[in-house]
């Protein structure tokens, strides 16, 4: 749950990090250049001046990779049916509706089937600015609802990842859909359909720790942070600084974690192209 | 039952160890750790013979108990013949994850398990129960083993969690606990798994995932300690009884919820007040599992564990 910060009021980002959005124009959060948002729409949402990657919506990332930005949505009615009826200083109700009016989501994330480059392929994309992109049974079901259609289509299948981890608010509930979702993907070895995992900032906690990871490809966007505990964390169990760059992409690909770095502008071709020699005749 | 060497009062080291930590200006992981020691001479405390209120807090700190049998206890009580097999073949031998082979009722079996310590130097020793990726590496090793050999595989759950360590991150935690989740589903024997203390989040999963699942009744299984949750939610230390109700967490509520499919009955007042009687208790259950899981031919016990686990959890609205 890597998207609270405790030192900070809940629920919003800290205001040095947050995109500043003064009309038309946003602070680039790696080089601090003030860059025009027309110009990062027209960049797949990445500074034109760094090249660092700013964060997708998950419509955003289903136009990006499928060709003329067309697909069928499945699964878009899929809602938490509250099953704890958690509360803690707000219910847990009251959260999801305020992320499905700010989202026009119904959870964090979405399923569409289209063609990536004339394949036909299933893709799932998470919105991390529905409660910091968290896991609960709808992400679960939907996961596992596109594993069944792979399966039963003999279909490739594509997560893109971004989410703080398991949902809180769902308590073992959110932590079993890391089992159903795991078991599923064995499943899908069996029926020999490909799956990759694309992890982009941040990727962290039960999401890694269960399909994150298992991608026959683990690829990741340049910079992304992911790992099983956040940095905070581990720094304040092993009383230590964090060297630079721990956790991030670059750092996962040396420790074998990841089977390439694929900047954005080139996501859509890769995924193409290693879908092709995936593919049995 | 098999216990660590008695200690005259375990309140006594509980105390020193908070001290310790207090001592040295305490982080955040500190400050949680002292909560839970806190919980632990809270509970050590109450007068002996008082009846559990059932409260969801009360389980915790129950579950926790620091004279609740751990994996070991059970292991050295249930099974005869017990030999500890180490190591996951690629990099160390985990002693927070520990297993081997053993006999259940005259049958050899494999056993897998998290392995907490009583006291300061066994805690440090067992990591507080806390697994590396080895000690998930190993388990998925013995349990392939006991596949090969056709051996049921008996899996005892307790820990707060997977450790959030440096070198952890770097020889791939995540990686280590998504794999088990993918691979164990396929394992061809009969898989029963026992939430015995503490089901600590992923950590707890990663060998948490089989043809039954038995807990203790006070047990906990949750996907964040209630402390963590108060502090990230409540950004205090203060609502931890909140957030534990919140969490849903007993044996009762993951009963209700249909994670668990048995609550292996305690002795009044909890498992510690009498380990032989818990230990006979959990013996009786794991024996009618694996009574109904051994006449299943491989084939149906896969597809039906398949079946289990697409089902597993699903709270949706269409
Ligand atoms: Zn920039």
């Amino acid at each position: 749950m890597a998207w609270f910060r405790k030192d900070k009021p809940p629920l919003k980002a800290p205001p040095e990090k947050r995109v500043q959005t003064e009309g038309l124009w946003v602070k680039c959060e790696s080089c601090k250049q003030i860059v025009w948002k027309g110009d990062l729409e027209g960049n797949l949402q990445c500074c034109p001046k760094c090249g660092y990657h700013f964060k997708m919506t998950a419509p955003e990332r289903l136009a990006m990779l499928f060709d003329g930005g067309h697909y069928t949505e499945h699964d878009a009615g899929l809602a938490s049916s509250d099953p704890l009826g958690f509360h803690d200083t707000k219910a847990y109700r009251d959260r999801l509706k305020q992320a499905q009016n700010q989202t026009g989501m119904k959870d964090a994330l979405a399923t569409g089937e289209g063609r990536i480059e004339d394949r036909p392929a299933i893709v799932c994309a998470m919105e991390f600015r529905f409660i910091g992109g968290s896991m609960g049974a709808v992400v679960g079901e939907k996961i596992t609802r596109a594993i069944d259609r792979a399966i039963a289509g003999k279909l490739p299948l594509i997560v893109v990842s971004c989410s703080g981890g398991a949902r809180m608010m769902e308590g073992a509930i959110s932590l079993m859909q890391m089992a159903k979702i795991s078991a599923g993907l064995a499943r899908l070895d069996e029926a020999g359909q490909p799956f990759i995992s694309v992890l982009t900032d941040p990727t962290t906690g039960g999401v890694t720790a269960s399909y994150a990871m298992l991608g026959d490809l683990n690829i990741a966007e340049p910079g992304a942070l992911i790992g099983f505990a956040g940095p905070r964390v581990i720094e304040q169990t092993i009383r230590q600084k964090l060297p630079e760059g721990f956790q991030r992409a670059e750092f996962l690909l040396e420790h074998g974690m990841l089977d390439a770095i694929v900047p954005r502008k080139e996501l859509k071709g890769y995924l193409a192209r290693t879908l092709g020699l995936l593919s049995r005749s | 039952m098999a216990r660590p060497a008695p200690q005259p009062d375990p309140a006594v080291d509980i105390e020193k160890q908070i001290a310790t930590l207090e001592a040295g200006s305490p982080s955040e992981a500190d400050r949680e750790e002292i909560e839970r020691l806190r919980g632990q001479l809270e509970i050590l405390r109450r007068t002996p013979g008082a009846k559990p209120s059932g409260d969801a807090w009360e389980q915790v700190l129950i579950a926790r108990h620091p004279n609740r049998p751990y994996t070991l206890d059970f292991i050295h009580a249930l099974f005869t013949d017990f030999t500890e097999l180490h190591g996951d073949r690629r990099f160390a031998d985990d002693p927070a994850l520990i297993g081997g082979l053993a006999r259940f009722e005259g049958r050899p079996v494999a056993v897998v398990g998290h392995q907490k310590g009583r006291d300061t130097e066994q805690r440090v020793k067992r990591n507080f129960g806390m697994p590396n990726p080895e000690g998930y590496r190993k388990a998925l090793r013995l349990m392939k083993l006991a596949e090969k050999f056709r051996l049921p595989v008996v899996c005892l759950v307790d820990t707060p969690g997977a450790y959030p360590g440096k070198g952890a991150e770097e020889r791939g935690q995540a990686e280590a606990i998504a794999y088990n989740l993918k691979e164990i589903p396929k394992i061809r024997t009969p898989i029963v798994v026992v939430v015995h203390g503490e089901g600590g989040s992923g950590g707890a999963l990663a060998i948490a995932i089989g043809d039954r699942v038995l807990m203790l009744e006070n047990a906990i299984y949750s996907v964040i300690a209630p402390e963590s949750c108060s502090s990230i939610l409540w950004r205090d230390w203060n609502h931890k009884q909140e957030a534990a109700r919140a969490l849903k967490l007993t044996a009762r509520d993951l009963h209700g919820f249909g994670l668990v499919d048995t609550i292996v009955p305690e002795p009044a007042g909890g498992a510690h007040t009498d380990p032989p009687g818990a230990a006979a208790n959990l013996k009786a259950a794991i024996s009618a599992a694996l009574g109904a899981l051994t006449p299943l031919s491989m084939d149906n016990l896969i597809s039906l564990r398949h079946e289990r686990l697409r089902k597993l959890a699903t709270f949706v609205i269409e």
